[in-house]
């Protein structure tokens, strides 16, 4: 983390990129978040589990990369490696879960989503403790010393600017996540994959009628969706921290929803979003170091929870349409029925 | 009728549903070039003919010959490769998307994996060019009227190469002018080799352009005739099974005090839009006050407006002398108003509830229905026999859902309710869509004796029959305001149509 940053005498300039930096980071599960809820919605599925699908792959990726480490004595790079594979596989399982649930059984799509929220917490919280906590379980009451997190990566001449490029130096998940958002963008408005996804999750019985699967459709879509959320997950444990806490993803998931809202459905539109809500958390992690230099009429902002109250805030006020007017997808959230 | 130039036939065809025999061994057959009316009430079993030919279902028994060769058709993209297109009576397009997105949707063409929209585009204006379909490839398709909407849809079967081409009940949704020219369109078609069926009700239209009509009822075909050879009364009792008034019958209106006036009214739509501007009108007793207009010119929500279902943002409504403007729906009714609603499922009855419960919503607080808190159960299953007879709903019992009716019997529980009643004025909106000939002709019967016992009637409809057939008096609307309004005897459908059509003529 680019907390590390410390000390009064820092120019305005430093401060200013290591918020960027920091910015960027930390926008990362929000913005993986948004663009599996893009997937599943452009598709007509709503996914509200988005913060369960990242919980319970930032448990798993990270138990599979503790496992390759300590029990299988792999090198921990590949370890985490292996971590962010599962973290994808279990994203995608409990997307196939919301699509089983939402697509064949046509459950109300909010309790599917509800329901994948509870069970992640559920089966997190229980095999972290059966796991880890327990006399004699396998790794005998104490959380093995963890792979550590993913290195950083120098992007190349870039990050040589003078001040500016620290902005450069970011860690594999956060720069997979911009080029997904470019990647997406590109799969959604310009191929034959995003134009049959879009139609399904406009007008369903348009598309069946040109011969396209819509179960297959929104399937195929809401699996990706919870892959990109599984990835969002490992930012957590295999990225961010070396460790799993319950509940750790602590409501990221419904922001990522609001980012994707806020965004109008497009990849770029929730990324920047996302970059909005990052820089309030950013702002509150950096404030800890220039409290100080915060204008004495802004006293209250030197209390650095008030603005960590603010992605909370505005993720309410967007949830509830209160600003932000946009339109989502046609049948979103309506079972297609024959 | 030699096989050769046969490009379609059905041979037995049999479909089952819960409870329906839906088609029971149905031939029917298309020559190539040739357009072939399909002509039969609702629930005739037009539509799952047609949907087992393009693949949407799957028939029980028969099968089916495209070309001489018999094949097997289990969803649309079989039926597409096999060249039959099919346009929907409601429109299978995307409104977000383009005209060109729209059209490649599901046969789409790229370039390295990336639509190739630029390509597209070329071949949609070649289409529209060789058959006279003039559609604008960028255009966004939510932009643009339902008759060019419908030409979209046939350049998107043709683009498929489609040789068979089924349209489901095309003219709808179209004025009289935009039918003139889908006919063209129709007929330039066949010229190029293309086989239309076309689906109606409309007696009228189909003896006007077809080449064959296949008339079916309940399930069967009851014959294929040349139109040459029948008038629409012959027809219309084929499609019915017996004899049929296609007038209605009906004397001079005796009008005399107004009952509803409506002030410079304006009204929103959901998402904010005045589709409802500045009108003003007066329904007089013992008079039919028809509006016409093409679906979508702000007649809903005039209509809800002036039931109280909507808020209205500025005029005046006057119901029997009393400001109603604003008002909710009970205090509206309690003035005098009956209300048979355009979406009799959403908004004309709570379809879990019984037919009895059904006929008492509008009265069910007031005794003899409401003895202080509790339901007088005797008394509403009374007044249900009573209604049942009088209104001749057809009904095993009165305590059946109203979902499990048919539709023309669900129309008859809403009137029997509605003008049983002590009102002074009846709104109708959209009285008779989706009923069958007897129904309709029932409904007709009862609003013009509601009118010759000294209601006012605002009639509110999009079919233009309806309107001539039963107005004193005709209302124009379109785009949310009265164009005009005109003495029902001076009116001509053409005329008519050209102001449904947003003309400013006379």
């Amino acid at each position: 983390m680019v907390v590390a940053v410390g000390g009064q005498k820092d120019s305005p300039l430093l401060i200013i990129t290591s918020m960027l930096a920091t910015t960027i980071a930390v926008a990362t599960p929000l913005t993986l978040g948004a663009l599996s809820g893009i997937f599943c919605e452009r598709a007509g599925v709503v996914n509200i589990g988005i913060e369960g699908m990242m919980l319970g792959a930032a448990f798993f990726g990270w138990l599979a990369a503790i496992y390759m480490n300590t029990i299988f004595d792999v090198a921990p790079l590949p370890s985490l490696l292996v971590g962010v594979l599962f973290a994808m596989l279990s994203g995608g399982l409990f997307a196939l879960l919301h699509a089983v649930l939402s697509i064949t059984y046509k459950v109300d799509q909010i309790i599917g989503g509800t329901v994948i929220n509870i069970l992640a917490v559920g089966i997190t919280g229980f095999l972290n403790r059966q796991l880890f906590f327990e006399k004699g379980s396998i790794f005998g009451g104490q959380v093995p010393h963890a792979p550590g997190v993913l290195p950083r990566l120098q992007i190349p001449f870039l990050v040589d600017i003078p001040v500016l490029g620290r902005i450069f130096d970011q860690q594999p998940l956060t720069i997979a996540a911009i080029l997904l958002v470019i990647i997406s963008h590109y799969v959604i408005f310009y191929t034959p994959w995003g134009l049959r996804m879009r139609a399904v999750g406009e007008h369903p019985r348009a598309a069946d009628t040109v011969g396209i699967n819509v179960s297959f459709t929104r399937y195929a879509n809401v699996i990706i969706g919870g892959m990109l959320a599984g990835l969002g997950g490992a930012y957590f444990t295999l990225e961010s921290v070396p460790s799993f806490e319950p509940l750790m993803t602590n409501g990221r998931g419904f922001i990522s929803l609001a980012a994707m809202i806020f965004g109008n459905w497009t990849p770029f539109g929730a990324w920047a979003a996302s970059l909005v809500f990052g820089a309030a958390q950013a702002l509150q992690i950096n404030l800890q170091f220039y409290r100080e230099l915060i204008p004495d009429q802004w006293a209250i902002l030197q209390n650095s929870y008030v603005v960590g109250l603010a992605p909370y805030i505005l993720t309410m006020l967007i949830l509830t349409g209160i600003i932000g007017k946009t339109t989502p997808p046609a049948a979103d959230g309506i079972p297609y029925e024959k | 009728m030699t096989e050769t130039n046969i490009i379609l036939q059905a041979k037995g065809i049999t479909k089952r549903f819960p409870g329906v025999l839906a088609n029971d061994k149905v031939d029917f057959s298309l020559k190539k070039g040739e357009i072939h009316g399909l002509l039969g009430e609702n629930g005739a079993g037009k539509t799952t003919l047609m949907n087992i030919l393009y693949g949407l279902y799957n028939q029980d028994e028969g099968e089916m010959l495209v070309n001489g060769k018999t094949v097997q058709i289990d969803n649309p993209k079989d039926s597409i490769s096999l060249g039959i297109g099919m346009v929907h009576q409601h429109f299978m397009l995307i409104p977000v998307f383009t005209v060109a997105e729209n059209i490649m949707l599901g046969y789409e063409s790229t370039k390295h994996g990336i639509l190739d929209r630029k390509g597209v585009s070329a071949k949609v204006k070649e289409l529209s060019h060789q058959f006279g379909l003039d559609v604008d490839p960028e255009a966004l398709v939510g932009q643009l009227s339902v008759g060019i909407q419908q030409r979209v849809e046939i350049v998107k079967t043709l683009y498929r190469e489609a040789e068979i081409l089924i349209l489901d009940e095309p003219t709808a949704v179209l004025t009289p002018q935009e039918a003139d020219e889908l006919f063209a369109i129709m007929r330039g078609l066949t010229e190029r080799g293309v086989s239309i069926i076309f689906i109606t009700h409309k007696l009228k239209e189909v003896l006007g352009i077809a080449e064959r009509i296949t008339v079916m009822r309940s399930g069967r075909v009851v014959g294929t005739v040349i139109p040459a050879e029948v008038d629409e009364a012959k027809l219309a009792s084929l499609m019915v099974g017996r004899e049929v008034i296609l007038k209605v019958k009906k004397g001079k209106a005796k009008a005399k005090g107004e009952v509803l006036k409506v002030e410079n009214l304006h009204v929103l739509d959901d998402r904010g839009l005045e589709t409802v501007h500045n009108v003003s009108f007066k329904v007089r007793e013992g008079e039919i006050l028809g509006i016409a207009g093409v679906q979508g010119n702000g007649q809903t929500q005039l209509a809800e407006a002036l039931t109280g279902l909507r808020k209205t943002e500025s005029g005046r409504v006057t119901l029997a002398g009393k400001d109603i403007t604003g008002k909710s729906p009970r205090p509206i009714i309690e003035t005098g108003l009956a209300h048979i609603p355009e979406d009799r499922h959403r908004h004309g009855l709570v379809l879990g509830y019984s037919v009895a419960d059904n006929m008492v919503l509008c009265t069910y607080y007031l005794p003899p229905f409401a003895k202080h808190l509790v339901l007088n159960q005797d008394a509403v299953d009374a007044n249900a026999q009573t209604l049942i007879e009088e209104y001749d709903v057809r009904t095993p019992s009165p305590f059946v859902p109203t979902a499990k009716l048919s539709g023309g019997n669900q129309q008859k529980v809403i009137v029997a309710r509605e003008l049983s009643r002590d009102v002074k004025l009846l709104i109708a909106s959209q009285p008779t869509r989706g009923l069958d000939v007897g129904s309709i002709e029932y409904i007709h019967k009862e609003i013009v004796q509601m009118r010759d016992r000294g209601l006012g009637v605002l009639l509110i409809s999009a079919e233009l029959d309806e309107i001539m057939a039963l107005s004193d008096r005709i209302a124009v609307m379109y785009s949310g305001k009265i164009v005009t309004t005109i003495d029902a005897k001076d009116a001509t459908r053409e005329q008519l149509g050209l102001w449904m059509a947003g003309s400013q003529s006379n």
